[in-house]
């Protein structure tokens, strides 16, 4: 399929139901297997840090937890953007379904780095440049939450957090990068695009499993949310109902 | 088109000149309470008072910000606004260009109020207020956002500092550091460019989606 066929096609909820339908254990089993794998490598065998001894063992939850923060959140404002501007109704659905996922992620990353913190740097809290702009993170991804809780109009509420997204996506390097400038203690991205882990393989290998697996896991989580949305949004149409059977004689309307 | 929103909110404004003043009165009442809550400590007062007088700006400004359009949604003038065949653009920055006058400029002129009431040095004053005219723009233009995504929310209580303060977080990051730079002797000369630089970014992006954000409000009403 040209992929201009399949952008056409995506503005189709039931095309998307239809063909999505094995895309889930495809994703969820590399997710659990990679997990498992990764989890159990770094946290029994990577060897432990000649300084942090074996609290660096966190960072195998941390960073994927932190990096799917991210994330989840560019996903909801790319989102947003197609909502607003092409008004695909897929768009809308991750929209509203996945400021959950985004927010349990940012609250992990918080928790994890506040329990490493403390063997660390001797605080379960600093007003460090990333910490304060995952914070705030969290606290766009609540403003999302409440916001679409409080509009009665579900298309409007779906406009007003798809707004509010894009408008989140813009200000996100700002506010990282104006706290980060602020005061840093954190330790720098451990993995970068330009250059090599300063790591040893043996420790950053383990993690780059979890972030994988982390990545996978959201891929599965993103398919079967969006199933079950459109099956929501859909129920009235004659193909769901034809779905789960309301038309067959005796069923319940 | 930006003149014309001008004058008429700021006729608007004139009329309804106590709502407007309340925000004010509102940072004086709370610096008065750092003040007096650190009544024993001058010179913890003063080392404080660049972080005190900009979370406050913050929140008097969101004060004023949810009257920004709620008499005009409520008599149905946003209605035309929004239907107005001229682009909205110019329009929507007129209307915001009037709070910004009603809350942000007046702050700025009333800062070394607060200063001194918080026992900030003087000569550290006009770098605040210049921070104060460069920043607060930037609060008026994305609080409006804010204002125009929540408008006529019954259950909206409360939701408008969450939706507004995380994105207006930049501003006081630098504001503050600003007048600690100054104070400490290093001037501060990148955040004052960074500051404009928001404000600038705000006036250029936060029209839209402010335009956007009030066509969504008014039809679901």
């Amino acid at each position: 399929m040209s992929p201009r066929k399949f952008w056409r096609r995506l503005g189709s909820p039931k095309w998307f139901y239809r063909i999505s339908g094995p895309w889930r254990p495809v994703f969820l089993a590399p997710a659990l297997l990679l997990l498992a794998i990764g989890t159990v490598w770094g946290l029994a065998f990577a060897p432990p840090d000649y300084q942090q001894g074996n609290s660096f063992r966190i960072i195998y939850v941390h960073v994927p937890a932190a990096m799917l923060a991210q994330s989840v959140y560019l996903l909801l404002g790319a989102a947003g953007a197609l909502l607003l501007v092409w008004r695909m109704k897929l768009a809308g659905l991750v929209l509203q379904t996945m400021v959950g996922f985004g927010m349990g992620a940012t609250a992990l990353a918080l928790f994890t780095g506040a329990v490493w913190g403390k063997p660390t740097w001797g605080a379960w809290w600093v007003f460090d440049g990333r910490t304060t702009s995952t914070l705030v993170l969290l606290f766009l991804y609540f403003g999302l939450h409440a916001l679409r809780r409080a509009i009665p109009d579900p298309a409007a509420a779906g406009r007003a957090c798809a707004l509010l997204a894009v408008v989140g996506v813009v200000n996100i390097p700002i506010i990282k990068y104006s706290v980060h400038w602020w005061t840093t203690l954190h330790q720098g991205a451990t993995f970068k695009l330009t250059e090599a882990p300063a790591m040893p393989p043996e420790m950053w290998a383990p993690l780059l499993v979890n972030v994988a697996g982390a990545y996978c896991l959201l891929a599965a989580n993103l398919v079967a949310k969006l199933r079950n949305a459109i099956l929501r949004e859909e129920r009235s149409t004659q193909w769901v109902r034809g779905l789960v059977g309301a038309n067959r004689p005796g069923a319940a309307p | 088109m930006f003149a014309a929103q001008f004058r008429r909110d700021w006729l608007c404004l004139l009329r309804a000149a106590d709502e407007a003043v309340n925000p004010l009165v509102f940072l004086f009442v709370t610096v008065a309470l750092f003040g007096i809550g650190f009544g024993g400590a001058p010179e913890r007062l003063a080392e404080m008072a660049p972080g005190v007088i900009w979370a406050l700006v913050l929140l008097a400004n969101l004060l004023s910000l949810e009257a920004l359009f709620r008499r005009d949604y409520e008599d149905g003038s946003l209605e035309q606004f929004v239907l107005l065949a001229h682009p909205q653009f110019a329009a929507v920055l007129g209307k915001v260009a009037v709070h910004w006058c009603a809350s942000g400029l007046a702050m700025t002129a009333l800062a070394p109020a607060a200063a001194l009431m918080l026992n900030l040095p003087l000569w550290v004053v006009p770098k605040l207020m210049l921070c104060l005219l460069l920043g607060t723009p930037a609060l008026s233009l994305i609080g409006a956002v804010g204002a125009a995504l929540t408008l006529g929310l019954r259950n909206g209580g409360g939701l408008l500092p969450l939706l507004v303060l995380p994105l207006q977080l930049p501003v006081l990051v630098f504001g503050v550091s600003a007048v600690l730079d100054e104070a400490a002797g290093l001037g501060a000369a990148a955040q004052v460019y960074w500051l404009a630089a928001i404000s600038m970014l705000a006036v250029t992006f936060a029209p839209f989606a402010i335009g956007a954000a009030l066509r969504v409000a008014v039809e679901q009403s």
